[in-house]
């Protein structure tokens, strides 16, 4: 059963209306927000944990639970909300569509959750390649800022609360939290070890949480139709509705808000035409944006989209970035093709991550040709293990998960690349000298 | 054994004047703001609290390309750009440079008149992105990534993912996507901009954004929608 229209958040997702306040308001934006923030934000943190919110950036925690480690009483320190707009997870364009075209759900939703968590200010961080976006976004800010609803008195409420946008500059390490605080303080993105977390010190050391464009943009909707409308869609503890971006060998790539726990199959199938050539045509699924890892189609048969059903399969829904590949694909050209995004998006800081996303970048150029040994598959794994969980930020995570996912489920196509190339070169032994 | 066939970005850090030693026959000597990037500067400065104008480099690095581009038809940022940023924000100078240097859209040597950033990651290869760059070395006379035509009407650049996968494959030109190109489209995009036009952004077969081709199939149904008016 598909999700209808009256249940949809995103009620302008295309595009197909304008922007603007006064359209927003006929959407349903603004409405009653006075009375939401006077409800208070206990109520608030409250609801929000009752509707089995998950964080949409990719982790999945839960928002409500993450929104009250923040500071019920200041000590001094003013807290921050820092929304993170650097939407760079290769196969991830859900937030484009909200800050262009829906941008004041977003606009009350950094009015709400900065109730929620006690802070007198917002930035939302965008990542710089969306420099349209971001103007249409600091013009809705400005329309909400001159209709009274955020600032001095925001709503009436008496609530104070600042909105800002800030611009990043190219670097997909700066959607990690941390890297993105540093940023957002005028340095290099690297990220900051953790303990101590943001709700603790975060930007300009001061308490912050870092909430997904998505997450922040559903918290209107949710506390004025409430808790249990939302949790009542998707299986539970993987609750709501969400925007999944369907792309690769289909034949209609789309965005489309849908029911989480959607089947994989149906919402390829009702939503982007189907896979090209048929569902039989299909190879591989990536579907959860770049950094989870692929599933061959047996598992896409019949796998649900959502957290739990994706990680039982050993990947995970991440930002529901869903990456399609049909027969006709390279699948180690795809995934040597990510590699070397992650090398060349790795911040340098962490030796493991420095080094190791060159070193299986230039791996896996080479199992692209077959110019390696059947025993290197077992190498490649082993190294992706070594870096693993070896780094502050999960950057390197994300870039060794597709490798471990091509060997798990492909490794008999990596063994023929490489069979080939040696029949290729007459059968001849390959001298393997240490990369 | 194979190594890295990286060709360096067209931001390619301070290789000319430090990693050889030798001048960069481009930087200019100095560089002051114009009024219209000095009328942008209070107002992004005064989004951060006090004392944390820092926070302002990576707009005011943006004023300074922006400002190039207006002055000189090349959006770059030379050194004496990040020096003036650096005074202006009281950070030391080395502090500005390791930022300009780190982000990926800070051009710190000369570009063409448009940059053509051409997204090779797996979303946009998967739909053809290769046709892209064939199109763009082919219509622009480019040899390779990081080449700038004879001309100096273009520059490219292969550009990690842009998030715009469902329009794949892109390609950013300047501030702006194509989306949903392949070879032919390219090519006439390409050649529109050596005419000195500017074709309408976004996708070029005419797709209403992210919906799907041929028209939404969802929000037929929505509350406030009986205007047709666009964006």
């Amino acid at each position: 059963m598909a999700l209808s229209d009256k249940d949809r958040i995103f009620t302008n997702l295309y595009g197909m209306q304008p922007w603007n306040l006064d359209a927003a308001r006929r959407r349903g934006n603004w409405d009653g927000t006075r009375a939401l923030i006077e409800r208070g934000r206990d109520w608030i943190v409250e609801e929000v944990k009752q509707s089995g919110l998950r964080g949409r950036g990719g982790a999945g925690f839960p928002t409500g639970m993450k929104w009250s480690f923040m500071p019920k009483q200041s000590d001094g320190r003013p807290s921050y909300l820092v929304v993170n707009s650097d939407e760079s997870e290769p196969g991830t364009c859900k937030d484009r569509d909200i800050l262009r075209h829906d941008p004041h759900t977003l606009i009350e939703g950094c009015l709400l959750a900065g109730v929620a968590m006690g802070a007198v200010a917002g930035y939302i961080y965008v990542r710089g390649e969306y420099y349209n976006e971001a103007r249409v976004l600091q013009a809705a800010v400005d329309e909400a800022y001159a209709a009274g609803l955020i600032g001095r008195n925001a709503c009436g409420s008496g609530y104070d609360f600042e909105l800002y946008v800030h611009s990043g500059a190219g670097a997909y390490i700066c959607g990690e939290e941390t890297a993105l605080i540093e940023s957002l303080e005028g340095k290099k993105g690297m990220p900051r070890l953790k303990p101590p977390f943001p709700a603790a010190v975060g930007l300009y050391g001061c308490p912050t949480t870092v909430n997904n464009v998505e997450t922040i943009a559903v918290v209107p909707t949710i506390l004025r139709r409430g808790a249990a409308w939302f949790s009542g869609f998707g299986r539970p503890k993987n609750s709501g509705t969400k925007i999944f971006c369907i792309q690769g060998h289909v034949n209609k790539p789309c965005n489309v808000e849908e029911e989480m726990s959607i089947p994989l199959r149906e919402l390829i199938e009702r939503h982007a035409g189907g896979v090209r050539g048929g569902w039989d045509n299909l190879l591989a699924v990536i579907p959860g944006g770049s950094s989870t890892p692929m599933i061959p189609k047996s598992v896409c048969d019949d796998v649900l989209m959502d957290f739990d059903a994706l990680r039982e399969h050993r990947t995970g829904l991440g930002t529901a970035g869903v990456i399609v590949m049909d027969k006709s694909t390279d699948l180690i050209k795809a995934i040597a093709r990510l590699s070397h995004f992650y090398k060349h998006e790795s911040c340098g800081q962490c030796t493991p991550c420095r080094e190791g996303m060159g070193w299986v970048k230039r791996v896996m150029d080479r199992m692209v040709e077959g110019r390696a040994e059947v025993a290197e598959i077992d190498v490649l794994e082993q190294v992706t293990r070594q870096i693993e969980g070896h780094t502050i930020c999960a950057l390197a995570d994300g870039g060794v998960w597709p490798v471990q996912g091509l060997i798990r489920h492909f490794r008999p196509m990596m063994e023929e690349r490489i069979a080939a190339y040696k029949a290729s070169k007459g059968g001849s032994a390959l001298a393997l000298a240490a990369e | 054994m194979s190594q890295d066939q990286d060709i360096p970005s067209i931001g390619g850090g301070f290789h000319a004047t430090h990693a050889t030693g030798k001048a960069d026959p481009h930087q200019p000597d100095s560089f002051a703001f114009d009024a219209e990037s000095e009328a942008q500067i209070a107002k992004i400065v005064a989004r951060y609290p006090e004392g944390k104008q820092a926070s302002a480099v990576i707009p005011l690095l943006y004023l300074v390309q922006r400002q190039m581009r207006r002055q000189t038809g090349s959006a770059w940022v030379p050194r004496a750009g990040m020096d003036a940023v650096a005074a202006r924000l009281g950070m030391p100078p080395i502090r500005v440079y390791e930022v300009a240097t780190f982000y990926l859209m800070f051009n710190t040597r000369p570009i063409g008149t448009h940059h053509l950033q051409v997204c090779g990651t797996t979303p946009c290869w998967l739909r053809g992105s290769d046709e892209v760059l064939r199109a763009c070395k082919d219509a622009g006379e480019l040899k390779g990534y990081g080449d700038t035509s004879a001309d100096g009407m273009f520059t490219l650049t292969e550009v990690e993912c842009l998030g715009g996968c469902v329009n794949a494959p892109i390609l950013q030109v300047d501030d702006d996507y194509y989306e949903d190109l392949d070879y032919e489209s390219t090519v006439r995009l390409i050649e529109a901009l050596k005419r000195g036009e500017k074709p309408q952004p976004g996708s070029v077969i005419g797709r209403q954004t992210s919906a799907p081709e041929g028209g939404p199939l969802t929000l037929l149904d929505v509350p406030g929608s009986q205007g047709t008016e666009k964006v």
